[in-house]
């Protein structure tokens, strides 16, 4: 939680050592073990842990069960691929909007890390402690399936509908992966990167060049 | 891939067996009865396909979609002021509210903070939404029950607050007002004051409601004992806001977690209730419309004076990196995870509405209520089409 | 009716002249106070103006309204059964039509004078649950057989609380007669003192809270809508109707309501009559002609009363639900009609 006494004091740098969340990690490290890749915490702010992609649904579990994390928040997928489309802002690439990229950029995975292109994401919350927990697991690029949640979080069910339609992950144990939002006959899955935006290949974006003109000096300030 | 296609293939036909299932007239077992998605209760697109048994629910089956917009997907495409933007239209009712956890989370990238001044008008206009978007609940409450007059009443009164948020940003419903950084503008002369009138008229507005519709034997008779959800139940579903704290869990994110918001700098308090049923729901919200107007007149008399804008680069570059931020928004938990990769417009943003997680236990929670209750339930679950469909 | 045109006219020549008079005491009632108190008390509760523009204060507007909806296309589902479903208003209307019939405005201004007049009006009261029976089988649509199905379960459950409590109005009074009731409350006297008459508001008030439910379920108005629960069932066996058919439903819905009033008035509140200390000061009898022309104004103020009651639980209530609804009806309403209409019997022994 950020501070909020005066502007003038520098609120990043005050809290140094995470005490909850340092033991929640090495809770969570000393249970599982060797399924723990990786972790990234940031003191009063936040925990990501990134677990091995068959632990996904047994960290669940042990959370729910032994760490009292009983407050599911929401889970998804993220997909790393760059779009092949281009970052419309950009005017270098948004030259040919009608066709994907020649050369697509280089993968860069998040905070945590990442060998796969998708990695399903997961949110739960401790209600006693108030501390809140980011779950990351790469999602193997052969079987694009994971553990499902739904036996652990009920809720998780319209949240793992929604993450397959949209990105094509399957979840192994969902008790109905049908379509949540899109219409049944819809082909495709519309939040991966390289599905095309179709009103901006219709439509390209005029970009920023409709506004005034930038000036030179980027750190201007607005206040 | 071609396991992909082949069980897409399966998906397809499984989809229009059940299609065919729910246009089937009637069944052996049943009648199933498709609400929506244009129907007078689901204000909004919302498709419920229950199965009946004389008027008892078997099973009930939410379609949603009817007004997916794909927020998470534009977003990518967008500048960071951009986004703003959209996701005013997730909860079109307290549509300030929306903006302030993406504007939060990017501030947390960017490692800035909001002056103290603009910290304040944020958390004003976050709980004038909650106001406003709560107002139209209870008003509509009425509606859904049958008695007609409650909600010509919360029009009226809403308005009020609605001038102020126009008064002071331009816009009714969409005020776009939040900055990375701060706000866009300086509170108007004269407004302080004109806010603490039409809060007034909110305070005589619950207590007619109560008057009128609370306290009414009929209402109770239709809410008490109805749709109960237990805590741990709710959890797991996801419920937050005032559906969870109806069914006595203690947790408010605006007390637990203020991030970036003075909650903590005002005396207020978080109101619960034991027994988790429709009347529970109501009732917590209608108290949580009063504590809000309290909330807020004690920010307006404590404002800070000073800048309402911190120094952020004319042109908006968030660092690489991952942010999530939460807020207790007028329908519940609202929280966006922003990944960055240093570019003008943010690479993922997952929206976590409260709306969706609150209707996701609505196929647990109608298991064998009667079709009437069917309605008193999702109208006090109270959902935004616009906050499921996102 | 005759006697009060005081000429002897043929069957033929009567008939459209009744049939004009009922047009009147049905549409008349009804337009006054749908503009009076759907239109313009509604809408002052609701903190708004309502309708403003058509005609002074608004007061065309139901013309208008009529206007648009004659215009409407009439709409027959595919599915739907097109005798029955074209039939069904009518026999809604037919029932409101009958009601009418028993009422008296007068001495001599009425339509019929049967010696079973209270009898007849609840028999034919019950004629409606066919049409709207009707109206929600023939519709092929789900919320169109909920709705009438919920409809008839509860205009059959509160037939009996209605008849119940007028049984003791009937106890009082020594007949069935709608206009022998009048007569009696005229000429009654309470404990002595005869000025008031003996309205039965006072002796059977137990009775006229039970009969004005009763009316609020059978007119299936907020907070008994559950046939038409608009945030429910959509509008319930309405959903399929449109134009002129809506139309009939619609003057068969509020006239209805208005003939219940009558109805209600002349059971308890002494029906076209004025209290005998008036007609002393002025120095009428109840005979006189001078009541024919005063006594469609009394009941119509008198009906107006009513309505108010009616329309004002309308706009205020939240809606019961279905079983709540069979509940009170069976548990508490018909219980409290029995012990009323055993204590009336009783004291009317006694006394």
């Amino acid at each position: 939680m950020i501070p909020l006494s005066s502007a003038d004091t520098d609120t990043t740098e005050e809290v140094v050592v995470d005490e909850g969340r340092q033991a929640l990690l090495d809770a969570i490290r000393g249970e599982l073990g060797e399924a723990v890749v990786a972790d990234h915490l940031v003191p009063g702010q936040d925990l990501w842990v990134r677990v091995a992609s068959d632990a996904w649904g047994t960290t669940a579990e042990y959370l729910r069960e032994r760490q009292r994390f009983r407050f599911f928040s929401w889970s998804s997928v993220i997909d790393w691929k760059p779009s092949p489309w281009g970052r419309s802002q950009t005017a270098s690439v948004d030259d040919a909007p009608d066709s994907p990229l020649a050369e697509v950029p280089e993968m860069q995975h998040g905070v945590t890390g990442g060998d796969t292109r998708f990695q399903v994401i997961g949110r739960v919350h401790n209600l006693g402690t108030q501390l809140g927990v980011t779950l990351k697991a790469d999602v193997p690029d052969d079987t694009m399936t994971v553990d499902s949640w739904v036996s652990t979080y009920a809720g998780a069910d319209w949240h793992e509908r929604e993450a397959w339609e949209m990105f094509g992950v399957n979840y192994a144990g969902h008790p109905g992966l049908r379509n949540l939002y899109l219409p049944g006959d819809f082909e495709g899955n519309p939040m991966r990167k390289d599905f095309p935006l179709l009103s901006r290949l219709v439509k390209p974006w005029p970009g920023i060049v409709d506004v005034e003109p930038m000036p030179e000096n980027e750190t201007g300030g607005d206040a | 891939m071609t396991a992909i296609s082949d069980r897409r293939q399966m998906a397809y036909i499984a989809n229009q067996a059940a299609d065919a299932r729910v246009n089937l007239e009637l069944e052996a077992e049943g009648m199933t009865l498709n609400i929506g998605p244009q129907h007078p209760a689901t204000h909004g697109t919302l498709r419920i396909v229950v199965r009946l048994d004389g008027e008892q629910v078997i099973e009930a089956d939410p379609v949603m979609g009817y007004m997916h917009r794909g927020y998470e997907k534009l977003a990518e495409v967008r500048t960071y002021p951009q986004v703003t933007t959209l996701v005013n239209r997730i909860d079109w009712l307290g549509s300030f509210a929306n903006e302030v956890p993406f504007i939060l989370a990017c501030e947390r990238l960017m490692e800035v903070e909001a002056p103290p001044r603009a910290q304040w008008i944020r958390t004003i206009f976050h709980e004038l939404g909650r106001i406003a978007n709560v107002t139209l609940f209870l008003g509509d409450l009425g509606v859904q029950l049958g008695a007609i007059t409650p909600v010509f009443l919360a029009f009226r009164d809403r308005e009020y607050i609605l001038n102020q948020i126009e008064a002071a940003t331009g816009g009714r419903f969409h005020p776009n007002f939040d900055r990375i950084g701060g706000l866009k503008d300086d509170l108007p002369a004269g407004w302080i004051a004109e806010t603490k009138v039409a809060l007034d008229k909110i305070r005589e507005f619950c207590n007619t409601l109560e008057d009128l519709l609370m306290g009414n034997e009929i209402f109770q008779s239709r809410t008490r004992g109805v749709g109960v959800i237990p805590a741990d139940v709710g959890l797991a579903y996801g419920l937050t806001g005032a559906n969870i704290r109806a069914s006595g869990v203690d947790w408010d994110l605006r007390r637990d977690n203020p991030v970036g918001l003075p909650y903590d700098q005002v005396d207020w308090k978080v109101w619960t209730h034991p027994d988790g049923d429709s009347f529970a729901r109501c009732w917590l919200r209608m108290q949580e419309v009063r504590e809000s107007c309290n909330i807020v007149e004690q920010l307006l008399d404590t404002i800070p004076g000073g800048p309402i804008m911190a120094k952020v680069p004319r042109v908006i570059k968030v660092p690489e990196g991952e942010a999530y931020v939460a807020t207790e928004n007028p329908l519940g938990m609202m929280s966006y995870y922003v990944v960055s990769q240093g570019g003008l417009e943010p690479f993922r943003v997952k929206i976590r509405s409260a709306s969706f997680s609150n209707m996701s236990i609505a196929p647990w929670l109608l298991k064998g209520v009667y079709m009437p209750d069917v309605i008193t339930i999702l109208a006090s679950l109270y959902f935004i089409l616009g906050d499921i469909d996102r | 009716m005759s006697a009060l045109l005081s000429v002897e006219l043929a069957y033929w020549q009567s008939t459209p002249i009744r049939l004009i008079f009922a047009l009147v005491a049905v549409l008349l009632p009804a337009g006054g106070a749908v503009y009076l108190y759907l239109f313009k008390m509604m809408s002052f509760m609701q903190s708004r103006l309502g309708p403003m523009e058509a005609g002074p204060y608004g007061s065309m507007q139901l013309l208008a309204e009529v206007g648009k909806w004659m215009q409407k296309e009439d709409i027959f589902p595919r599915k739907a059964d097109k005798i029955v479903f074209a039939l069904a208003p009518y026999v809604v209307l037919l029932s409101t039509f009958l009601l009418v019939l028993v009422v008296p405005f007068g001495p001599d201004a009425y339509f019929v004078d049967l010696d079973v007049g209270v009898f007849f009006a609840l028999a034919v009261s019950s004629v409606s649950v066919i049409g709207i029976l009707m109206a929600g089988w023939a519709s092929a649509n789900k919320y169109s057989l909920l709705g009438g199905l919920r409809a008839a379960g509860q205009l059959i459950a509160y037939e009996l609380p209605m008849v119940l409590a007028v049984v003791g109005v009937v106890i009082q009074a020594g007949t069935l007669s709608m206009q022998g009731i009048v007569r009696a409350q005229a000429e009654g006297e309470i404990f002595g003192f005869g000025g008031l008459g003996n309205p039965y508001i006072i002796t059977q008030f137990v009775g006229f809270a039970i009969f004005m439910i009763a009316v609020q379920a059978e007119l299936s108005m907020t907070p008994f809508d559950m046939p038409i629960a608009e945030s429910e069932l959509v509008t319930g066996y309405l959903t399929e109707y449109s134009g002129m058919r809506f139309l009939l439903f619609f003057i068969g819905e509020f006239a209805t309501a208005n003939i219940f009033a009558f109805f209600a008035s002349v059971l308890f509140l002494g029906g076209w009559t004025v209290p005998p200390f008036i007609t002393d000061i002025f120095g009428i009898e109840y005979d006189d002609a001078i009541f024919n022309v005063l006594g469609p104004i009394v009941m119509l103020t008198k009906m107006l009363l009513v309505t108010f009651l009616v329309y004002w639980a309308r706009f205020s209530y939240p809606r019961f639900r279905e079983d709540q609804l069979q509940r009170f009806a069976w548990k508490i309403l018909i219980p409290i009609s029995l012990v009323n209409i055993f204590v009336t019997g009783v004291l009317k022994v006694v006394f």
